[in-house]
């Protein structure tokens, strides 16, 4: 194959038909916070974890909102509930409770 | 729908196009990529139809690449385009037609403009006595090459030596149409059928016998861009672009793309090229590419020109197999020989793509 120094970029094509629309239900249900988020990062700019792999509670919540669920698991991945996002969240949302409840909604098969 | 309102509503989406008298202005691109087809559109033009096509050795580029690469000020192009209609109104036309989709949709931009800015105009006007000595003009009616190569398409059907027809199968040959998107998506009423049913290419491929592909992605930019292309850093969102539209078409396999503007041809070509020998992936038949032809090329093929004297050995993607569905007689030793009979140097082979 030859290498012309640019190729084909990933595609940011976002089906939403693959949201699952249940699954975001239950989580809305035992985490109603998950709706107030209004994605200025915050989190992600204080977060410990995230100065060394890559760790963002606003992209995960980004990412179930576009049906690419795996993805926003893999952000959450490395979290330590250290807690540090829900000092800084100006929407005062129990951060640390949502992402447990991510894990925890969206793990489940 | 009662049919007389439906062939109103569909008239307001017609632009004028005077039968005759025309003052042409080349591309500056398309001579560099697909040389025949402006002197094509002449010979069909003027020694097939009998119209009057004047052009002049005096015109330049109309500034549309630098400007859309936002390299020149806008005032820099308009005085650029307000000498082109005063080379036109000096030599004693009105109707002004030019090959190149972004030239028109500039030219569109720039009267527009001029409407709505008068004071500008009247700057402009005075650039251009300062700078050249010009009087100012406008021209009456402003059209695109394709425009009239639609308005003749059934005098060139009657020409016609052979259909968009599949003689193997007696199947009408299968066409994508790609408009330019500064052909009618800037100002919808400046092109035929507007900006949501863009009919120029369409007219063209029903007068000659082929059946028209409609898969979802039609409507989407080929992937040029301006600066999405020539900053090299960016080329891979233009390749992207491209890559969406093949991927969208390729289940209706089909056996032609015919196009309207200079850039459209060239990128939806030789990125195959590129798809084929970065990833491995093909579009055509049996490893082929599917042909990216210009529309002067497509009446050329109909009205029975010499394939190589219509630059279709310029295209990456090869076009025998379209030749030989459409049962057009070639010689491929000719293939890469000049006009005088020179050999020009057959392209090194392609790895994937045939």
């Amino acid at each position: 194959m030859v290498d012309f120094g640019f190729g084909l970029v990933p595609s940011s094509r976002i089906n939403l038909d693959l949201f699952d629309k249940d699954k975001y239900r239950e989580l809305v249900k035992i985490e109603p916070d998950a709706r107030i988020c209004m994605a200025c990062g915050s989190c992600t700019a204080v977060c410990t974890a995230g100065k060394f792999v890559h760790t963002s509670l606003r992209e995960a919540i980004e990412d179930i909102l576009n049906a690419k669920n795996d993805k926003a698991l893999e952000s959450l991945q490395a979290c330590q509930l250290c807690g540090k996002c829900s000092m800084v969240c100006p929407r005062g949302i129990n951060t640390r409770h949502l992402i447990l409840s991510i894990n925890k909604v969206y793990s489940a098969k | 729908m009662i049919y007389e309102g439906k062939q109103k509503i569909w008239s307001d989406y017609q632009k004028d196009i005077p039968d005759d008298h025309y003052f042409y202005v080349r591309s500056c691109i398309r001579q560099s990529f697909f040389p025949a087809s402006e002197a094509t559109f002449l010979d069909i033009t003027r020694n097939r139809l009998g119209k009057d096509i004047f052009e002049t050795e005096h015109h330049t580029t109309c500034g549309g690449i630098a400007y859309h690469s936002d390299t020149i000020p806008q005032e820099t192009v308009m005085t650029i385009i307000a000498r082109q209609f005063a080379l036109m109104a000096k030599h004693g036309y009105e109707n002004y037609v030019c090959s190149c989709i972004t030239s028109f949709g500039l030219y569109c931009e720039t009267l527009e403009t001029w409407r709505e800015f008068p004071e500008l105009e009247a700057k402009i006007r005075e650039n251009l006595w300062k700078s050249c000595k010009l009087e100012f003009a406008k021209p009456k009616f402003l059209i695109h090459a394709s425009d009239l190569i639609y308005k003749y398409r059934n005098q060139i059907a009657a020409q016609a030596v052979r259909k968009l027809v599949n003689v193997h199968t007696g199947e009408p040959l299968k066409v994508v149409e790609h408009i330019g998107c500064h052909y009618s998506k800037m100002f919808p009423s400046k092109g035929v059928g507007g900006a949501e049913y863009p009919y120029v290419l369409v007219g063209m491929i029903e007068a000659w016998g082929g059946e028209i592909v409609d898969y979802p992605e039609r409507r989407h930019c080929c992937g040029f861009g301006f600066r999405q292309y020539f900053i090299k850093g960016n080329r891979g969102y233009s390749l992207s672009n491209t890559h969406k539209k093949f991927e969208s078409m390729e289940p209706f396999k089909p056996d032609l793309i015919i196009t309207n503007c200079p850039g459209c041809p060239y990128f939806l070509d030789r990125w195959q090229y590129v798809i084929a020998e970065s990833t491995g992936k093909t579009y055509g038949q049996d490893g082929h590419g599917i042909p990216a032809l210009t529309y002067e090329e497509v009446a050329g093929l109909v009205m029975g020109y010499d394939p190589w004297d219509l630059g279709l050995q310029t295209h990456q993607v090869g076009v025998e197999p379209l030749l030989d569905k459409m049962w057009v007689e070639y010689d491929p030793a000719k293939k890469f020989l000049g006009k005088n009979g020179k050999d020009l140097g057959a392209p090194a082979p392609c790895a994937c793509l045939k």
